[in-house]
């Protein structure tokens, strides 16, 4: 029974994809192009000044994206097609997409499909960063860019963001909130870059209550509305009043606002799903770095690095707090965002003591980047475990 | 409240969709049609409740549809499968994959929309003071009502009533019931269709009151895990309900157990579900091998007048 379903999965899964890219290749051919006609005639006078001299010369490079869901998340992909539809009007490309390439061998086959006629390839999900190296091995040619892996090489670069910035804010925001100090934190993998949010998290809610406690689970998937909303409720039956979710759907926000809890969701501004109930969460901005290394590819200046962006760029940012929000945490939240993006404030800074009590961090030391980006330990005041 | 409330609310609510699913499998394949398309038509319930209730704004008009629209898939399946006698694994793999695919397409607009649906909830306080289930009756959902009386009716249907009677004829045996009188053809249709309704049911209740937001791919997998359902609960609606909720505790269990600080990897918490879907199914075989095994015997066979098996 189970071998055959995977079997019809697989199949289920094939159909969809050349649905998926059937309705690109139809949507993205059709529309942008009278759009860049109108903008290079009509448009402003700054953009005709570049695009005319260098495109008689150079074609603009092929770019495409790969995606873990869809743009309709409300989240994470969301926000990294809000990025692609930015590259495309600041520089006038017309990007290719793929959603919903899960982190297995079928990515290595998207990319390698896409790496044929590409010249720079985005894949946007974690899981992709082995797959992703294997075929930048393959086609030296053309330029990969990964987001938060570690691994690099000639030509495939990795960028982020310090989004634990953010956390640290938005657990600002759930210290205050919270009325009996039990916090939810659904976490989607035991990967660093979740740990380490969680951490900030934690920390931020403890300097201003110390009394908090952040229970932990993991739910195993980025994108599964009706786990996650499973794990929001059994959350919401240990009696946590507010919630943050390292996911990309908005199930979290929507179960708590069920209940009368605050939460928060990730990647993006989840308020329209359920304004009341909503707290706030770090958000991305892709946007300005695509434009950034698809000009420095056009240039010919590009070279491989791991790209960290922060508050201060703007890569990594704070949604609106939500309407229920008293003006004085709001003012609280602003004021220690100017001290982290002026550099005042750094978030690991100790004394930091993990989950059992120990010293981790020694009183005025601070945790290195290397540091931070393998967290492997829960922070005090988590309560929850790290699959090892 | 206590734990066994907690799972008992949780269980039902990730339960009920796949009662919805299962039943209507019971009514298709109690009339000898095999129903493979349940992942399909959920979704294509799913999202036509959705357009239908952002269109419209009326919960009323946007079930309406979801019949309309399951009824319709369920009458190309009844048709491929009753009238042209085609293979009815195939059609109903084939129904899946259409289901999943369109339902993608139709719903790229409104993908990721909130809906803001409220399903009413009945308000029974007077069942509160009752120990344990007292608080889970006391404030359920329409749907999960309607899944109870349903489940009632079914069995009654079924077990007690001579149409039940016809229907059992019909999956067990077809040339008897046209002997009888019964007219093979027509009712197998209608009992696809009634079933194929209640799967896209599955699927709109699943998005109305679970999860309120239209999303590609929502079901994730619960269609199939209907479809086994159907199989465990041997053709039974009143088993189908316990089944039901056996697996929706089983999913939200994985995230309790994370939660009292066991030390069991959540990798292994996930596998749960599987695991103890392979040891059931060893099971009940293992205790009903010598018994019938309550498959409508003439399962998965096409009718036709005057030939011989």
């Amino acid at each position: 029974m189970k071998e055959s379903y995977r079997f019809k999965g697989g199949f289920i899964l094939l159909f969809i994809l050349t649905l998926v890219l059937a309705g690109c290749a139809q949507q993205s051919s059709t529309p942008p192009e009278p759009a860049n006609n109108t903008n290079n005639e009509a448009g402003s006078n700054a953009p005709a000044d570049e695009t005319p001299a260098a495109e008689p010369e150079k074609e603009l490079p092929r770019v495409a994206f790969v995606y873990i869901g869809t743009p309709g998340d409300g989240g994470w992909t969301y926000e990294h097609d809000q990025g692609r539809l930015y590259l495309e009007e600041q520089l006038g490309i017309k990007a290719d997409v793929v959603e919903n390439v899960p982190e297995s061998a079928d990515a290595e086959r998207v990319i390698t499909e896409l790496a044929q006629n590409h010249d720079i390839i985005f894949t946007t999900s974690f899981g992709y960063m082995d797959y992703t190296l294997n075929v930048a091995n393959k086609f030296p040619e053309v330029v990969f860019l990964h987001v938060s892996g570690y691994k690099t090489s000639e030509n495939m670069g990795t960028y982020f963001g310090k989004n634990y910035q953010a956390s640290y804010l938005s657990g600002i925001a759930a210290g205050k909130m919270t009325k009996n100090n039990t916090i939810g934190y659904i976490g989607a993998f035991p990967i660093p870059e979740v740990i380490y949010n969680i951490n900030a998290f934690t920390l931020g809610a403890r300097s201003v209550n110390p009394d908090v406690t952040v229970n932990v689970v993991w739910s195993n998937t980025w994108y599964d509305p009706t786990i996650e909303r499973q794990a929001a409720e059994s959350l919401l039956d240990k009696g946590a009043d507010v919630l943050l979710a390292y996911q990309d759907s908005p199930a979290t926000l929507q179960a708590a606002a069920e209940r009368g809890a605050m939460a928060g969701g990730n990647g993006s501004d989840m308020t329209r799903f359920a304004p009341d109930a909503y707290l706030t969460n770090p958000v991305w901005h892709w946007g300005p770095y695509y434009v950034k290394v698809v000009q420095e590819v056009i240039d010919g200046t590009w070279t491989s690095e791991p790209y960290v962006g922060d508050l201060n760029d703007g890569m990594v940012g704070l949604a609106p707090l939500g309407p229920s929000v008293p003006e004085d945490v709001k003012q609280l939240v602003e004021e220690t965002k100017q001290k982290i993006a002026s550099g005042e404030l750094h978030v690991f800074t100790g004394p930091i003591l993990d989950a059992a009590g120990e010293v981790k961090v020694a009183e005025g030391a601070m945790m290195s980047d290397e540091e931070i980006l393998s967290s492997s330990w829960f922070v005090q005041g988590v309560e929850g475990t790290i699959p090892q | 409240m206590e734990l066994t409330t907690q799972l008992l609310i949780a269980a039902i609510a990730a339960g009920t969709p796949l009662l919805f699913a299962t039943l209507g499998g019971i009514m298709n394949e109690r009339a000898g049609i095999i129903q493979l398309g349940a992942e399909g038509l959920m979704l294509m319930g799913a999202v036509t409740a959705c357009l239908t209730y952002l269109q419209t704004g009326s919960l009323s008009l946007a079930l309406l549809a979801v019949f309309g629209v399951s009824a319709a898939l369920g009458l190309i399946h009844a048709f491929l499968c009753v009238t042209l006698r085609a293979n009815q694994i195939v059609s109903g793999l084939a129904v899946t994959l259409f289901g999943t695919g369109f339902s993608a397409y139709l719903g790229k607009s409104v993908s990721g929309q909130p809906l803001g649906t409220t399903v009413p909830r009945l308000q029974l306080p007077w069942l509160e003071p009752i120990p344990v289930i007292g608080p889970i009756f006391a404030n359920l959902n329409l749907f999960t009502w309607v899944s109870f009386v349903l489940v009632i009716a079914m069995h009654v249907f079924i077990h007690r009533t001579s149409w039940g009677l016809h229907l059992r004829a019909l999956g067990d045996n077809p040339a008897t019931a046209d002997v009888m009188g019964i007219r093979v053809q027509l009712f197998r249709y209608g009992y696809v269709i009634v079933g194929a309704a209640l799967i896209g049911l599955a699927g709109a209740n699943m998005l109305l009151v679970y999860s309120p937001t239209w999303i590609e791919g929502m079901t994730a997998g619960r269609g199939w895990i209907a479809v086994a359902l159907v199989i465990f609960a041997r053709w039974n609606p009143i088993r189908a309900l316990f089944c039901a909720y056996f697996f929706g505790v089983l999913d939200t269990l994985g995230f309790r157990i994370q939660l009292t600080g066991s030390d069991i990897p959540p990798y292994f918490l996930k596998m749960i579900p599987y695991v103890v879907t392979i040891l059931v199914l060893m099971f009940l075989g293992w205790r009903n091998r010598n018994k019938p095994s309550g498959t409508p015997e003439a399962l998965g066979q096409p009718y036709i007048r005057e030939q011989r098996f």
